[in-house]
């Protein structure tokens, strides 16, 4: 009894020490963007005790409609912001500000043993819509294409969607795997098979293609060389300050957010 | 006081037994609830008909009959391919094999039912797809066949197990009766006892069955994933759980997808439901046979 009473004095005196109003920030937005911002999220509220973040996803549209109506602090995005969206946020006092954190580059792999070491964004699209059906071609043995593909509901296809197919259909024929790995796995196991990976995925079991002549790198990624490549945004409402400041210099820190940013296969911003 | 402490102790176990049925109504109203709004907007028979499955598009197309279908295929190529494996495993073990060879093969295949089904998954991956392109001259290593032959790994040891306290069940007195009328030993399985268990055989292959359909990571991991009609066996098919595990962890809450998803899981409750109730008809009906069943 004794013992439960002066457990209870300590934590009265603990919660009255710390600050009266610990900081609360909501994120919400795009599911590309979250890994990246929940690993970070973890780390910075290890160090951050008095700020709590809650973070979900659903989609770059909806973190900004969130964002517009005063319902979260900080929209996570793929793109930028658009026109109409820009004149609801006038209208609700809210000045969308863009910071650029990551840039998300996604490279087609094949089969090691394929011959075939660039294709075009064209070809890309033709092969992913069903329209291109076996390798020769595109310049490879006479074999039949084995497409592999994201999970639609993945951020890697909403990528890939946008800037390869340009928002056409991607075949039904198409196997989807729910991960990077299980199309890293998929291709190094299928001589016939093309599929994509994010750039920090890239490994020695598969061969990742170069794409209109340039070669993927996190270099050509960042100087948009790369064609499959796209940043990756957060929207604050004005300059980020107070709580929100701290979490956005931690995501932009080189020694902090940007590694979680290559952990989770993004390429780093250049400093 | 005595009294009061049995009643106590049955009062106990009632709530326990009760919360399990509990949590079963739990699932099934949260089911319907997340899973019905879906049909507000779309219709089911769309929904159960519907050709394509692009649920990111805007408007999403929610046609599952693809899904559906490899569902189907998937349970009936592994059951038969795992129907015989274990009933022929459980008539050996139970018939004719010496209590030596039985005290070692019966362990061996329940401890097929103890294996991870993301470890059998992993198998189909790297030993069963290569072996399927190279040999077969699959496309792809991940399809219709890879997942049924994996998924049959996994249901041979419910439908071994059941199948054998089946034939466990048919009386002593029934093949005595049999060798005593001067019938081989082969004819007295094929025609006395095998016939006399069939029902509890039927459960077996049901249980099996309703097993397979509901597994998901093995499905997820090498059934391909291609939300199309398979034209061949050897054709990447996409499963219902596979695409509940692949999409469900990124879809809006609350969006359409999201409830499309959950009515998905609504197909897949009451098919199961429906191989649970068929099997207990059949076991039903082999209770009251008893060896007057002849």
């Amino acid at each position: 009894m004794k013992f439960a009473l002066l457990c209870a004095a300590a934590v009265t005196a603990v919660s009255l020490a710390a600050p009266v109003a610990a900081g609360d920030l909501t994120i919400n937005g795009s599911t590309t963007v979250l890994p990246v911002v929940q690993k970070a999220g973890e780390a910075f509220m290890a160090s951050h005790p008095s700020v709590h973040l809650s973070i979900s996803g659903g989609g770059s549209g909806n973190g900004i409609k969130a964002l517009i109506e005063k319902q979260c602090d900080i929209a996570m995005s793929s793109r930028d912001i658009q026109g109409k969206e820009k004149t609801a946020a006038e209208k609700n006092g809210v000045t969308p500000q863009r910071t650029a954190i990551a840039v998300d580059a996604i490279v087609p792999v094949v089969h090691p043993d394929n011959k075939v070491s660039n294709l075009t964004v064209q070809q890309l699209a033709d092969i992913y819509a069903g329209k291109i059906k076996n390798w020769k071609d595109v310049g490879g043995d006479d074999a039949k294409i084995v497409v592999i593909s994201r999970d639609t509901s993945s951020g890697t296809f909403e990528s890939w969607h946008e800037l390869i197919m340009k928002k056409t259909r991607v075949t039904p024929a198409a196997l989807m795997q729910a991960s990077n790995g299980a199309v890293s796995q998929a291709v190094a196991k299928n001589r016939n098979a093309i599929g994509y990976l994010g750039l920090g995925y890239l490994n020695s079991t598969v061969k990742g293609l170069s794409v209109n002549g340039v070669k993927a790198s996190a270099d050509t990624a960042l100087s948009r060389q790369w064609p499959i490549a796209r940043e990756l945004y957060i929207f604050t409402n004005g300059a980020p300050a107070g709580d929100a400041k701290l979490f956005v210099d931690y995501l932009l820190a080189q020694d902090k957010g940007q590694k979680d940013v290559r952990e989770v296969g993004f390429v780093p911003l250049a400093k | 006081m005595r009294l009061g402490k049995e009643d106590c102790i049955r009062y106990l176990l009632a709530a326990v037994a009760g919360s399990s049925l509990l949590a079963l109504a739990g699932i099934v109203i949260f089911l319907f609830l997340e899973g019905l709004p879906l049909f507000s907007t779309h219709s089911p028979l769309d929904f159960l008909g519907g050709m394509l499955w692009y649920p990111t598009e805007d408007p999403g197309l929610f046609g599952i009959f693809p899904l559906l279908v490899a569902s189907l295929a998937v349970t009936a190529l592994s059951s038969l391919l795992a129907v015989p494996l274990g009933v022929m495993t459980a008539v050996y073990l139970n018939e004719l094999a010496p209590p030596a060879a039985r005290r070692i093969i019966k362990p061996f295949v329940e401890l097929l039912a103890a294996l991870p089904s993301v470890v059998l998954g992993f198998l189909g991956m790297v030993v069963v797809a290569p072996f399927l392109q190279d040999y077969l001259g699959a496309a792809s290593g991940l399809n219709l066949l890879n997942a049924a032959l994996v998924l049959a790994i996994m249901s041979v040891p419910t439908i071994c197990s059941v199948s054998e306290d089946a034939l466990h069940a048919v009386p002593r007195s029934l093949r005595e009766a049999s060798l005593a009328l001067g019938a081989t030993r082969w004819q007295t399985i094929y025609r006395v006892v095998v016939p006399a268990a069939l029902s509890g055989i039927g459960t077996a292959v049901m249980l099996g069955m309703s097993r397979a359909i509901g597994e998901t990571m093995v499905v997820l991991m090498v059934a391909g994933g291609a939300a199309m009609l398979p034209e061949s066996l050897l054709d990447p098919v996409r499963p219902m759980p596979a695409s509940i595990a692949a999409e469900m962890a990124e879809t809006p809450f609350r969006s359409e997808h999201y409830h499309a998803l959950f009515a998905i899981g609504i197909v897949l409750f009451l098919l199961t439901l429906a191989f649970n109730i068929v099997a207990s008809r059949i076991a039903e009906k082999h209770r009251m046979a008893g060896s007057s069943g002849l």
